[in-house]
């Protein structure tokens, strides 16, 4: 009653020590550490900060300790984080080019210069729950290599030079920043990827799964993924020289599409592109699906009304984190707007009851009045 | 909390909402896109009315938050609190006291002055999103003040149910011109919207803000022969006796008993002080005692 509405300030607190022990879990198991976090739940790591945007390990992994293990919860932190931290200025582009691959795998080709590197990969793994595990996480020795020094060049560029893949204009201007320009529409490619590469995983994953089950199919192959450590260089004004700033872990995949033609375009392949922060390979290929469905227009095909081409649709609603609030919020109180609505509905039924009784008193009869029952003593 | 600026966003991006509210007051009822910041708070929660408030918020301002017409909703506690610890202004419950008013759902029933600010919380700014899912298309719609669709379903609202089936976020027109959304406030609050404060609309989810200055024409989309009324539970509060006040609907028992009550908790506890006693205020007081 009256006094429950009351105490707001009280609950809120209580709630807040409550979920702190809540997150503690048992006190006599040891606490989790942020190291442990992130040395051990790397790829739950990779994807926080993927869609959080912002490249920070031990950040992200304080962010996943702290919001219990709810993935989302955890981008969610690093997001209102990343937004209160000053601009510096923008990097050169990465050449993943001159990537340090760790895995660097091909679909189109047997071989190529670079060579296929598996890598740590689940890819062949067998899925059955180690028990071994539980009791201990020892390894086994690792047999090492000499580390490939070569250069990995990028398949798409073989067939490039055969001018069998559409050419790809030259971004010369620093793309719009999605963060820092509200999305307006119809939105450049580059800014459709910011918003793809920061979208959820989830959600790519099955947008770029319809696709592939007819829903705008484009027959992609994937040409290449990789996954390495690139060099971030950027140019400092007061020092009137580029300096390497790090290092970060990215995962690429380059699709390449079957494609007839259309009424502007010879039969070509076409391109679809992924690029991910950290181990996020899943991702990766949705994005470049996802991409590919959403080039419709540039290429001249047709609009098929699948929701993967729909620019608007896919855009609006990819991000968890605008996804989650507005889903959650239906949890506060609409007590006013209800209440409007309740008005509303027993008048409505007050006009349809009315309208019942007179239609009784005519010779058909058909009243449903006796159905109707007023809800609530108003 | 030294770690932050004063109202948590950095001073650029507080520009970049004014040049936003600027412009919104500018062209009343006309969506700007701004380039909406993530808040500490979650999307759908109020943080367009949050940014909306940190980039118009002084040191000198006393802020009220209310949500539902009430300052002790949890929400309204949580944003209330998230400014006194970030900018550390003077905060008050009471209406005519504060300067700058965030609100989610309501407006206030004591008639706002010139020198307040009245920020709300807007969810969906699009008043044709229902009827047009496309923003292309309802942007193009509004450019070239193109709302017939809207008038066909009202017409078929009528035609359907005998009355207009909008009972919160009711249309309205602005100066003549732009549809616009007044955000899920009760059509009750709809002839408020004419007022002497300077109404803020913050989107940030959709990043848009829009406003509508003071003494600026706003009218409930109606037609001749069905014009637009606001309606409110047929009581008065049991609490105060307010007839005039938008009120909230209890169930008191397993029975379904009811009481009801002013939405708007400082005008009630206003008029308590000032010694108005409604039906159940007495037997109440018993329980609490």
């Amino acid at each position: 009653m009256y006094v429950a509405v009351k105490g707001g300030e009280r609950a809120i607190d209580n709630a807040h020590a409550w979920l702190a022990e809540e997150r503690r879990g048992d006190i006599s198991v040891p606490e989790l550490s942020v190291d442990q976090i992130r040395e051990q739940m790397t790829l739950a790591v990779n994807r926080v900060m993927a869609e959080g945007s912002l490249y920070d390990p031990e950040l992200a992994a304080l962010a996943i300790k702290q919001s219990r293990g709810d993935l989302i919860e955890a981008i969610f932190l690093i997001r209102a984080y990343r937004t209160t931290l000053p601009r510096f200025g923008g990097s050169h582009p990465v050449d993943t080019a001159a990537m340090d691959c760790d895995r660097r795998v091909s679909a189109t080709f047997k071989d190529a210069p670079g060579g296929q590197v598996l890598g740590p990969t689940f890819d062949y793994t067998h899925r059955l729950l180690d028990f071994q595990l539980a009791a201990d996480g020892q390894v086994g020795e690792v047999q090492k290599t000499e580390p490939n020094t070569g250069e990995t060049p990028h398949i798409m560029g073989f067939l490039d030079r055969e001018g069998l893949i559409q050419t790809e204009p030259e971004g010369a201007e620093a793309p719009d920043d999605l963060t820092r320009s509200p999305l307006e529409l119809p939105a450049s490619r580059a800014l459709r990827l910011q918003a793809l590469t920061r979208g959820d995983e989830g959600f790519l994953l099955s947008m770029a799964y319809s696709t592939q089950r007819g829903y705008a199919r484009n027959h992609a192959f994937v040409a290449e993924l990789r996954i390495g450590t690139v060099a971030v260089e950027m140019d400092i004004p007061e020092l009137g020289f580029t300096i390497d700033i790090g290092e970060i872990t990215l995962t690429e995949c380059e699709t390449v599409n079957q494609f007839m033609g259309s009424k502007t375009e010879p039969p070509q392949f076409t391109r679809g592109y992924g690029l991910v922060f950290g181990m996020t390979e899943r991702k990766a290929i949705s994005m470049a699906l996802v991409d590919r469905a959403l080039r419709w227009k540039e290429l001249g095909e047709d609009n098929l009304g699948a929701p993967a081409q729909d620019e608007e649709f896919v855009l609006y609603h990819a991000d968890n984190i605008q996804a989650t609030g507005f889903l959650e919020h239906i949890k506060l109180p609409h007590y006013v707007d209800f209440q409007s609505e309740l008005e509303l509905v027993r008048k409505l039924r007050r006009n349809v009851q009315a309208a019942g009784q007179d239609e009784s008193k005519g010779p058909s009869g058909g009243s449903f009045s006796g159905k109707m029952k007023e809800g609530v003593g108003s | 909390m030294t770690d932050y600026n004063f109202a948590y966003l950095d001073e650029q991006t507080k520009r970049m909402i004014r040049r936003a509210i600027l412009k919104g007051l500018a062209i009343p009822g006309y969506q700007v896109p701004f380039a909406s910041r993530e808040m500490p708070m979650p999307y759908g929660w109020g943080t367009g009315g949050v940014q909306v408030s940190a980039a118009v918020l002084t040191p000198e301002d006393r802020f009220k938050v209310i949500d539902q017409g009430a300052d002790d909703t949890t929400n309204a506690v949580s944003i209330r609190r998230f400014f006194e610890k970030t900018a550390g202004v003077a905060v008050t419950e009471a209406t005519a006291e504060a300067s700058v008013i965030q609100t989610r759902h309501r407006i206030p029933e004591l008639p706002l002055r010139e020198d307040q600010i009245l920020v709300y919380q807007v969810p969906i700014p699009e008043p044709l999103r229902f009827l047009e899912p496309s923003e292309v298309e309802t942007r193009k719609m509004h450019s070239l003040e193109e709302y017939g669709l809207m008038h066909v379903k009202l017409y078929e609202d009528i035609s359907q149910h005998g009355t207009i089936a909008t009972a919160y976020a009711y249309p309205v027109k602005v100066e003549g011109r732009y549809v616009m959304d007044p955000s899920p406030i009760p059509k009750f609050d709809n002839p408020k919207l004419e007022m002497a404060g300077v109404q803020l609309f913050g989107a940030g989810r959709e990043q848009r803000i829009y406003a509508v200055p003071p003494y600026t024409q706003v009218v409930s989309l109606d037609f001749d022969d069905y014009p637009f009324a606001p309606t409110k539970a047929d009581h008065a509060c049991d609490l105060c006796g307010a007839t005039d006040s938008y009120l909230d609907e209890l169930i008191m028992d397993d029975a379904g008993g009811r009481m009801f009550m002013c939405s708007d908790t400082d005008y009630c506890g206003t008029r308590r002080v000032a010694g108005h006693v409604g039906a159940q205020a007495a037997a109440l007081a018993e329980d609490a005692a």
